[in-house]
């Protein structure tokens, strides 16, 4: 959001108590992206807003990534900074990769949200205060000991203190509300604001006030008045020396909606077992940030989910195992320290070569870590991190929306093989959300699950180890006549499923249990390295939610002119058949990641190659800006 | 009695056209438990049961843990899983949820259930899962070669304990109760007909049942229960609405002392009037819980046996199904339901 550079450093604190100008025509300037943070208390209602943004952004046409931030705490004190809550959201002519590192615009509605989020304001930026709330107690409470509207110390800022809260209620006077209840409608006098400044189109908000409010008459004249006055403030007040717009990016033509990639995983476990014929069984037990996969598949029972609450996350997937067993899709969503606890049924899984769905929402660890915060320190965990030779594959989704995909194809991988597969996601996707176009379902890939119903060994017997051409077993339900038989942890027989402590039989079946995995790769889709000028001698290998700060550091380096290949990894276990030949294309392989270089072992190990290895370990999402710093020298350096 | 429930527990399973023999449900695995151990008879009696039950043999699941006792589902020819320790009633729970059409029972052990498994075990009886939980009762780790059990007899020497445990054991029963459990019974492993009797009514009753049987380890812990065996035992046991008689010539009975609490007394002293009516019936357990207090905590002198409770009240499966519309979503259905309502179209 460039244009606000030329306007720098101008305060504007003032009282608008006088009858407000004639609205004037303003210039409206083109630019191209910009990032909005709305930050308040967990009552202000800055979660809404910003979705109403959203929508709005969307209806224009924009590209857009958001990012909300929920307090830790669930009832922190109100005007703390431990009770901050904020929306972000980035939105642009062209496909934006994150919700942005910096901030253009931040909304604050106390001194508490200013104190936790004036970090990220980009210098320059605009900054709109609740000046209302900057009282000599807020501004204790936040931890302030001058006022800093007027100490100087946001003299790097645009800033607008202005009597929100006074505004507020003053537009919803009329409608007899108390003065608390009119103040708290200053989301949508915010909004207003934002909607003028940024030029979204603004019916669809005052539709969604009229039915949300719909039987609170009251409520609902007040928040519209509050809106109307936000965008009329906007218009009327020759405060603001210009207007944007943002063009719109023109999507691809479908339906779409916003999507979470928590929501996702939940719907893409819905589509599979829909496509598969099979009942879906989610074992679950709340943890943060995996906790919503379960509310939303509790909720869909009219779709008829089976939700199981389990006493702990050992018997979570326990229960999604048995269920499994009896034929259902089972799934069990957690975040690392569950996965820990279930890692002796993923190994049984293993062993009794049945479908289940294991979702890892990744977040800070070790042990309890930062429960609400990103981070990718799973992976070696979740490839590698079962007692004896218990390969699974490894799915990481790279964005909210592709939590959809990956979770279906974990499905369909996982009913196709007879294998626990793991979704490897993390509380940066679980939470943050972007333009989804609807799947038409009945063109996703079919799901067959090839239940075997008939004897397939000699003399009418039933060989649950028998194997088809993916190496997968035959699988027959309970309630199948004939085909009783026991499956359990002990080593398998060959075909025969019998329990064998045969030498020769054990090797043979570690190795076919690798293969099986193994196999799942011919199934992938071609690599396509992102290498737009087809020069680029550095490649940046990363996994999973880093896509987005890889692309967007990568876009950003490409427009200064320097050439770098890009390549994500989705499947990260096992690795892509084409991976290694990739590798040797590149004078320098550079792996970001979140964690101290889990990747980069494996890549090492696996081509024995030289890498360099970037982490970032913040408990937040990848900053592209350092990204590419990092990345500007080696370019710089191969390029001599 | 809670609000009743009709339904029994093999309602939802298909029944057979044609009767079975027991040799229909024996597997071709050989059995491997050893010579003498109280398992021969448990899986014998059990064999006998199942053609009883006049349900199909495809429709049966037995899930097991790990332990002695956990290779049961391979010695039956009907669907089988040996899982881990102790999260059989776990697993069992999500086989249970989802197909209402099997009858599904549990096989677990003293340091299977009790132990390593006890969370699962106490969660799957307060949810009242239409489960059949057996659990093998021989108050030693068998599998393992003879270490002391949660069961064991405070003092009890073993390899882990060869100064004498200092823990006060379980008594299954009362952990049971004290989870909800609405079907809770004892029995023993040289008693064939009372198992018979026990397991049978363990089943047919709807939602979670514990029937524990007390078994005799013949290699590490044999004659843990000779005591409750001869005809001078103190083995007590229940009968719904009989007053609670036992002891040689059932010349001892169970009566409520002046301090209010139970105790034994000769049936001549106190005259038969006194000795208390068991009822299994009852919804409060706490008269089960008390029962279940007249088993020693030391080596067994005297145990109570029997149906200690039997309340019928809603499963966790047929309340969750009824929550739940069928069992497959239809695409279109599942279309509209993603698509919601906040949209927008791009053309």
């Amino acid at each position: 959001m460039r244009g606000w550079s030329t306007i720098a450093n101008r305060v504007h604190h003032t009282e608008y108590t006088a009858v407000l100008p004639k609205a004037t025509t303003l210039n409206k300037i083109n630019i191209d992206h910009v990032v909005i943070r709305l930050a308040g208390d967990s009552g202000d209602g800055m979660q809404l807003a910003g979705n109403r943004l959203t929508h709005e952004v969307a209806l224009a046409g924009n590209e857009f990534s958001i990012l909300p931030n929920y307090p830790a705490e669930i009832r922190a004190p109100q005007g703390t900074v431990a009770g901050v809550s904020s929306y972000q959201i980035h939105f642009a002519d062209f496909h934006t990769f994150t919700p942005g590192d910096t901030l253009d615009v931040l909304v604050v509605m106390n001194p508490a949200a200013l104190k936790a989020n004036i970090g990220d304001l980009e210098d320059g930026g605009l900054l709109i205060c609740d000046a209302d709330e900057f009282t000599s107690r807020s501004l204790s409470k936040a931890g302030y000991a001058s006022d800093p509207l007027t100490d100087g110390s946001l003299e790097r800022f645009q800033l607008f203190a202005l009597p929100l809260t006074k505004r507020t209620t003053e537009a919803a006077a009329p409608f007899g509300l108390s003065r608390k209840d009119a103040a708290r409608t200053k989301n949508f006098y915010a909004l207003g604001l934002l909607s003028w400044l940024y030029d979204r189109p603004v019916q669809p908000t005052r539709d969604f006030i009229e039915g949300k409010f719909a039987d609170r008459e009251s409520i609902r004249d007040a928040n519209l008045a509050a809106f109307n006055a936000g965008y009329n403030f906007g218009e009327t007040a020759e405060l603001f020396p210009n207007r944007f717009s943002i063009p719109s990016s023109n999507p691809t033509a479908g339906t779409y909606r916003q999507i979470s990639g928590n929501r996702a995983i939940a719907w893409g476990l819905m589509a599979a077992a829909a496509k598969a014929g099979m009942q879906l069984f989610l074992g679950a037990y709340p943890i943060t940030p995996a906790s919503d996969v379960l509310h939303y598949l509790a909720a869909a029972k009219s779709q008829g989910v089976l939700t199981f609450q389990a006493e702990d996350e050992i018997a979570a997937a326990g229960v999604a195992l048995g269920a499994s067993f009896a034929g259902c899709l089972g799934a069990t969503v957690t975040s690392g320290p569950g996965l820990d606890l279930k890692t002796e049924t993923l190994g049984l899984a293993v062993m009794l070569e049945l479908p289940l769905v294991v979702v890892d929402v990744q977040r800070g660890g070790p042990s309890t870590g930062l429960p609400t915060k990103t981070e990718q320190s799973d992976l070696l965990s979740a490839i590698f991190g079962r007692h004896g030779e218990a390969p699974m594959p490894v799915i990481a989704p790279l964005t909210p929306s592709d939590c959809f995909d990956a979770t279906y194809e974990a499905a369909e991988m996982a009913i196709k093989y007879r294998t626990p597969v793991m979704v490897l996601s993390d509380s940066y996707l679980a939470n943050g959300a972007e333009p989804w176009r609807i799947p038409v379902l009945t063109e996703l890939p079919a799901i067959e699950p090839h239940f075997t119903t008939a004897p397939n060994g000699p003399d009418g017997t039933y060989l649950p180890y028998l194997r088809d051409e993916n190496l997968a077993r035959a699988w027959a339900l309970p309630g199948t006549d004939g085909l009783q038989h026991r499956v359990g942890g002990l080593e398998k027989g060959e075909t025969t499923g019998n329990v064998s402590y045969t030498p020769e039989n054990h090797e043979k079946m570690t190795h076919i249990r690798q293969q099986k995995v193994e196999k799942v790769a011919d199934d992938y889709a071609p690599l396509k390295v992102d290498d737009p000028g087809g020069r680029a001698k550095v490649l940046v290998l990363g996994w999973g939610s880093s896509y987005g700060a890889i692309e967007a550091a990568a876009l950003k380096l490409r427009r200064k002119g320097k050439d770098v290949a890009t390549l994500v990894l989705r499947n990260v276990f096992p690795l892509p058949h084409d991976l290694g030949d990739i590798l040797k294309r590149y004078e320098k392989v550079v792996i970001p990641e979140l964690n101290l270089g889990q990747l980069n072992l494996l890549i090492r190990s696996t081509y024995l190659i030289d890498t360099i290895s970037y982490h970032q370990m913040r408990g937040l999402p990848m900053a592209q800006s350092e990204l590419a710093a990092f990345l500007k020298p080696i370019i710089e350096e191969v390029s001599k | 009695m809670s609000e009743a429930t009709d339904f029994h527990g093999l309602d939802h399973v298909p029944h057979v056209e044609k009767p079975y023999q027991r040799a229909d449900f024996v597997s071709n695995q050989e059995v491997k438990w050893c010579p003498g151990c109280g398992d021969y008879a448990i899986l014998s009696t059990f064999q006998g049961i199942l053609p009883e039950l006049e349900i199909k043999q495809e429709n049966i699941v037995i899930v097991s843990g790990i332990g002695c006792s956990s290779r049961f589902p391979y010695y039956l020819d009907t669907y089988g899983m040996h899982t881990i320790h102790g999260r059989a009633p776990a697993i069992a729970s999500g086989i249970a949820v989802s197909r209402p059409d099997l009858a599904v029972w549990v096989v677990t052990g003293d340091g299977d259930a009790l132990s390593i498994g006890g969370n699962h075990l106490i969660h799957a009886l307060r949810r009242n899962v239409n489960i059949t939980i057996m659990l093998f009762n021989n108050r030693i780790y068998g599998l393992t070669k003879g270490q002391y059990s949660p069961t064991s007899e405070l003092g009890k020497v073993t390899k882990s304990s060869p100064k004498g445990t200092v823990e006060v054991p379980f008594n299954a029963v009362s952990l049971a109760l004290g989870a909800e459990a609405s079907f809770v019974a004892r029995t023993i492993d040289s008693n064939r007909a009372h198992l018979t009797e026990t397991l049978t009514r363990a089943v047919q009753t709807p939602g979670a049942a514990l029937v524990e049987i007390y078994q005799n380890c013949q290699i590490y812990n044999t004659g843990a229960f000779d005591a409750l065996k001869g005809p001078e035992a103190n083995l007590i046991e229940l009968r719904h609405g009989e007053p609670i008689i036992f002891g040689p010539d059932g010349s001892l009975g169970v009566v409520r002392g002046k301090d209010g609490s139970l105790g034994v007394a000769r049936v001549t002293d106190v005259g038969k009037k006194k000795v208390v009516v068991h009822d299994a019936y009852r919804e409060d357990p706490s008269l089960a819980f008390e029962l279940s207090r007249l088993t020693d905590i030391g080596v067994l002198r005297q145990a109570t046996i029997g149906v200690f409770r039997d309340v019928a009240r809603p499963t966790y499966d047929e309340q969750v199904r009824d929550q739940t519309a069928g069992t497959v979503s239809s695409l279109d259905s599942l279309q509209e339901y993603i698509t919601g309502r906040d949209t927008w179209t791009v053309s």
